[in-house]
């Protein structure tokens, strides 16, 4: 696929390297030379040195035979106006845009072919706060992903000590718990993936990943570790785009305060949160954190923009006695450095963001796309199309498809039923199969998989 | 340094190469010159080679770095140089020596023959001569980067190392292996074309395809003696003399133009005009000579002959079309030699210092000059439209400066082996501009030089073809530490 990307950021750029591994043509636009310098050294790339927006410099770019352009510079007016470029004068099929502002994203009328065409907004802000509320929602999960609306979840979970699952085969959770149905994805023991089978012995501290109806999660987590109580003081350093966010989605069910460095910026969150307490101050401040009530904290969540600040402030939180401590972090190679140890979880913008954008670059119908593990494994949500002559996957039993290497089924969601994957359960036509995939190399062959053949046509 | 992909990496390539061996046993079965055994010998010989290294680190799984691009890209070329000669030895049983000579002057498109009787010779060894050529003309390794998708990024690396001129980090597509596909489709199809118009022009089927390869690939190999002036037909001149100049051009250049399918294309390009501008004065100054000098009788013969030798020398392809370099007054051929040293435009198949370093060179002067009326004047270097940022331009002049410091060494290293200057000049013009053709004591071939100097004479080909800097940074102490 010929896909053209307009910002070398940290989206972009993460976009680049993980579409340029897998057999597309990309270029890259942006107007720092030195950006795209440094990815071009790294990555099987085509650069373009220039404005994102102007028709010229998308067609150096090759936007006349492109499918796919994606502008994710920092200005929403360029990404806006790109698009619409695309759309006028190249007739590009899809175009996703990155739009920060709900002034602009909140107006639906604006978008569409006869207005905005812009066939995707993505807002990576919303997708972030998405995903730290869930875990908020989840005490103990790594990482919580939603599949078919939210009615069957994907979570990562430590096994610790004092679960009573732990020391003992997969196989025992059907007779600890008759009535939940779950399924193991996968397992990873000190960073290295293990096929869960039947008679797989969980140990603890492996990284646990489990498919179950969103009821059910709680009970399967509490057979992994001690059940945590659920949160509900939580305290939130930085009141930018994602924090105000983050406070607002969860104000009327948590006890939430917020701590702001500027002070115009306090004023105007003061005005827009009604029950959250917004305190003047930075997350580094150790008085303003004891005055906070850090003690008490159930969750301490450091969401500045700043990898540093956040760091800093968690590690002081964690000391000061907040329970558990979550933090924004952009650079990759910190995240090995104090996920683990101080800071309970490190969270990757990019990495957050990057799925939902590769849900519209995957070939095949997919619904959802989710980057686990920093981008090593992947979660998919496709849906299975054709009949048994031109589909790979319809009709048949589970156990019978050839799945590729390191690839299981979860679950398969079906009209509104939830069905979590046992051997003998036939696939049907337009059902929604979640497939969660350990080595992100073998993606190409499970869109293989879900490509109909062309006797369908 | 990753040594063990290094090696791997080799054994690949190698094995790449050796099925290039395949096709003469197919021209020696066709023409029944019974050589289908020295050409299997040699393809079994480089490909259990090939096998050989590849199988020791098979499962090495790394990623090239930029340093291990330049020494797989130079050890490739030096590995394929003796290799190439296996044909050679085993077939007309001569010394080491000139069998590698020989191979390496193909490989890297110079032209100069040690060999003799070529009117006489195999038809199979001949073609495996000119395909030689070919192969080197693009470039060996540009054609496995096409082919071999496992290389990767690493590709890239490759491809820099390999590829002339001074911006090599433009791609014509996001994907290094397109690139590199599309570049061969383009080389392919220019040589098809003219070896048509060879056809037309009345040579064999067997003298058109061998003669396009060395033309396309501005080498100078030929299949007779007396190179093209063996034919004697201005047709078939004609056909060169464009053929030379095309392939003088930029192969990315003629690929969007091919894309775009506008002849408009190529003069909106300001290299391909600097360079037309540049033939088109050779081309005065030689006719005006010639016909001073009452050297042939009509202007229809001396524009023949002069546009000839300006496309031949001036892209360092070393085709004649007559008897010129003996014949033809001293000024005249010492002019076409230093034409070699400029040689044609980045991304062509031709070696020297390049079209468009010559060209920035001239407005890096004209810049000086406005600055010394206007000192504090601020003054943007353009190129066309673009304008020329001053790393390119620090660069172009670190390439020129030790592109003559190589050629005045190799000189003074050339008469030490006991040659006069002038010859000592004219083989240091053939071999580092992948020229092919001496005049002085070298007017009649390099089969008499001393041995030394014929090495010297391979080191400088290579130094020529992959642009000296890539063989130079080798030498650095920079280059080996840890």
């Amino acid at each position: 696929m010929k896909i053209i990307i307009l910002g070398a950021g940290q989206v972009g750029g993460t976009l680049a390297e993980n579409l340029a591994g897998e057999q597309n043509d990309i270029t890259v636009i942006d107007t720092d030379g030195a950006r795209l310098a440094e990815l071009a050294e790294r990555l099987d790339i085509g650069t373009v040195i220039g404005r994102g927006s102007y028709p010229a410099v998308l067609r150096q770019a090759g936007a006349e035979d492109a499918d796919m352009l994606i502008a994710v510079t920092n200005s929403d007016e360029v990404n806006m106006v790109a698009c619409q470029v695309a759309y006028s004068l190249f007739r590009t099929p899809t175009k996703i845009a990155r739009i920060r502002a709900a002034a602009y994203s909140q107006k639906e009328k604006l978008f569409g072919n006869d207005a905005l065409p812009i066939d995707v907004i993505i807002s990576p802000e919303q997708v972030v706060t998405d995903y730290i509320k869930r875990l908020i929602e989840h005490p103990g999960a790594l990482q919580v992903v939603n599949f078919a609306g939210g009615r069957v979840q994907l979570v990562a979970v430590r096994a610790y000590h004092g679960g009573p699952l732990v020391g003992n085969a997969i196989r025992q959770l059907r007779k600890h718990m008759p009535n939940v149905d779950t399924r193991v994805a996968a397992i990873f023991r000190r960073n290295r993936p293990i096929l869960p089978e039947g008679n797989t012995v969980i140990e603890a501290d492996d990284e646990v990943f489990f498919i179950a109806a969103r009821n059910d999660i709680r009970a399967v987590m509490s057979e992994m570790r001690r059940l945590e109580h659920n949160y509900k003081r939580v305290i939130i350093a930085g009141g930018g785009n994602i924090g105000f966010r983050l406070a607002k989605s969860i104000e009327s069910r948590y006890n939430v305060k917020i701590i702001e460095r500027n002070e115009d910026r306090c004023q105007v969150l003061a005005e827009q949160l009604q029950h959250t307490v917004v305190m003047h101050g930075t997350g580094t401040d150790r008085d303003r954190l004891v005055k906070a009530n850090i003690e008490s904290a159930d969750v301490f969540c450091a969401l500045t923009n700043d990898d540093e600040a956040n760091i800093m402030a968690s590690l002081l939180a964690k000391r000061l006695g907040a329970r558990k401590v979550m933090t924004l972090i952009s650079n990759p190679a910190y995240v090995d450095l104090v996920q683990g140890h101080d800071i309970d979880i490190a969270i990757s913008p990019q990495q957050a963001t990057i799925g939902s954008l590769l849900t519209h670059v995957r070939r095949g119908d997919i619904v959802n796309v989710y980057s686990l593990r920093r981008g090593a494994a992947e979660a998919i949500e496709a849906v299975a199309h054709g009949d048994a002559r031109s589909s790979k996957v319809v009709g048949k039993r589970i156990e019978d498809i050839d799945l590729p290497e390191g690839t299981t089924i979860g679950a398969i969601v079906r009209a509104e039923k939830v069905l979590i994957a046992h051997d003998h359960i036939v696939i049907e036509a337009d059902d929604h199969v979640i497939l969660f995939v350990m080595d992100r190399r073998r993606i190409r062959d499970v869109e293989k998989l879900f490509q109909v053949g062309f006797t369908f046509f | 340094m990753h040594l063990a992909l290094i090696v791997k990496i080799l054994g690949m390539l190698l094995m790449v190469f050796s099925i290039t061996m395949l096709p003469p046993v197919l021209v020696a079965w066709l023409y029944e010159d019974g050589l289908q055994l020295p050409f299997l010998t040699a393809f079994t010989i480089t490909f259990a080679i090939g096998l050989a290294l590849w199988m020791m680190f098979f499962r090495v799984r790394e990623e090239l770095g930029v340093r291990d691009g330049f020494l797989v890209v130079t050890l490739f070329w030096t590995v394929l140089g003796l290799i190439g000669s296996l044909p050679f030895l085993l077939i007309l049983k001569i010394s080491p020596t000139d069998a590698v000579f020989e191979s390496m002057s193909g490989l890297t498109t110079t032209g100069a023959s040690v060999l003799s009787g070529l009117d006489y010779m195999a038809p199979s060894l001949l073609y495996y001569r000119q395909q030689l050529q070919w192969l080197g003309g693009m470039g060996v390794i540009v054609l496995a980067v096409a082919i071999l998708p496992m290389l990767g990024v690493g590709g890239m690396q490759l491809y820099k190392a390999e590829i002339p001129g001074p911006m090599k980090e433009s791609k014509l597509t996001p994907r290094i292996a397109e690139t590199a596909k599309a570049l061969w489709y383009v080389y392919l199809t220019v040589t098809v074309a003219c070896a048509l118009g060879y056809w037309w022009a009345g040579m064999t089927l067997f003298d058109a395809i061998c003669h396009s390869f060395s033309t396309v690939a501005t080498g100078g190999f030929a299949t007779r003696d007396a190179s093209l002036a063996a034919f004697n037909s201005a047709a078939i001149d004609g056909v060169a003399t464009f053929f030379m100049f095309l392939s003088g051009a930029s192969f990315a250049l003629m690929f969007a133009a091919l894309r775009r399918g506008s002849i408009k294309t190529f003069f909106r390009d300001p290299e391909f005009r600097f360079y037309t501008g540049l033939m088109f004065i050779y081309l005065v100054i030689v006719s005006v000579g010639l016909w001073v000098t009452r050297s042939y009788d009509t202007v229809g013969e001396t524009l023949r002959h002069a546009a000839f030798q300006v496309a031949s020398f001036g892209t360092g392809t070393g085709l004649t079309s007559t008897d010129a370099t003996v014949s033809w007054p001293v000024p005249l051929l010492l002019l076409l030699v230093f034409t070699s040293f400029v040689s044609g435009c980045a991304g062509s198949t031709t070696a020297g210092m390049k079209v468009v370093r010559i060209a920035l060179m001239l407005h890096q002067s004209q810049r000086e000059l406005r600055k010394l009326i206007y000192p504090h004047g601020i003054f943007a270097l353009r190129f066309g439209r673009r304008t020329v940022n001053d790393q390119v331009l620090q660069a172009v002049w670190g390439f020129i400066g030790v592109y003559i410091t190589i050629a005045v060494l190799l000189t003074l290293a050339m008469t030490a082996t006991g040659m006069d200057l002038a010859t000592a000049f004219s083989t240091v013009a053939a071999s580092l501009n992948t020229l092919g053709v001496g005049i002085a004591g070298v007017s009649g071939g390099f089969a008499e030089i001393a041995t030394e100097a014929k090495w010297l004479m391979c080191f400088a080909m290579l130094l020529g073809r992959l642009e000296v800097f890539t063989i130079l940074v080798l030498f650095t102490p920079v280059f080996w530490r840890q």
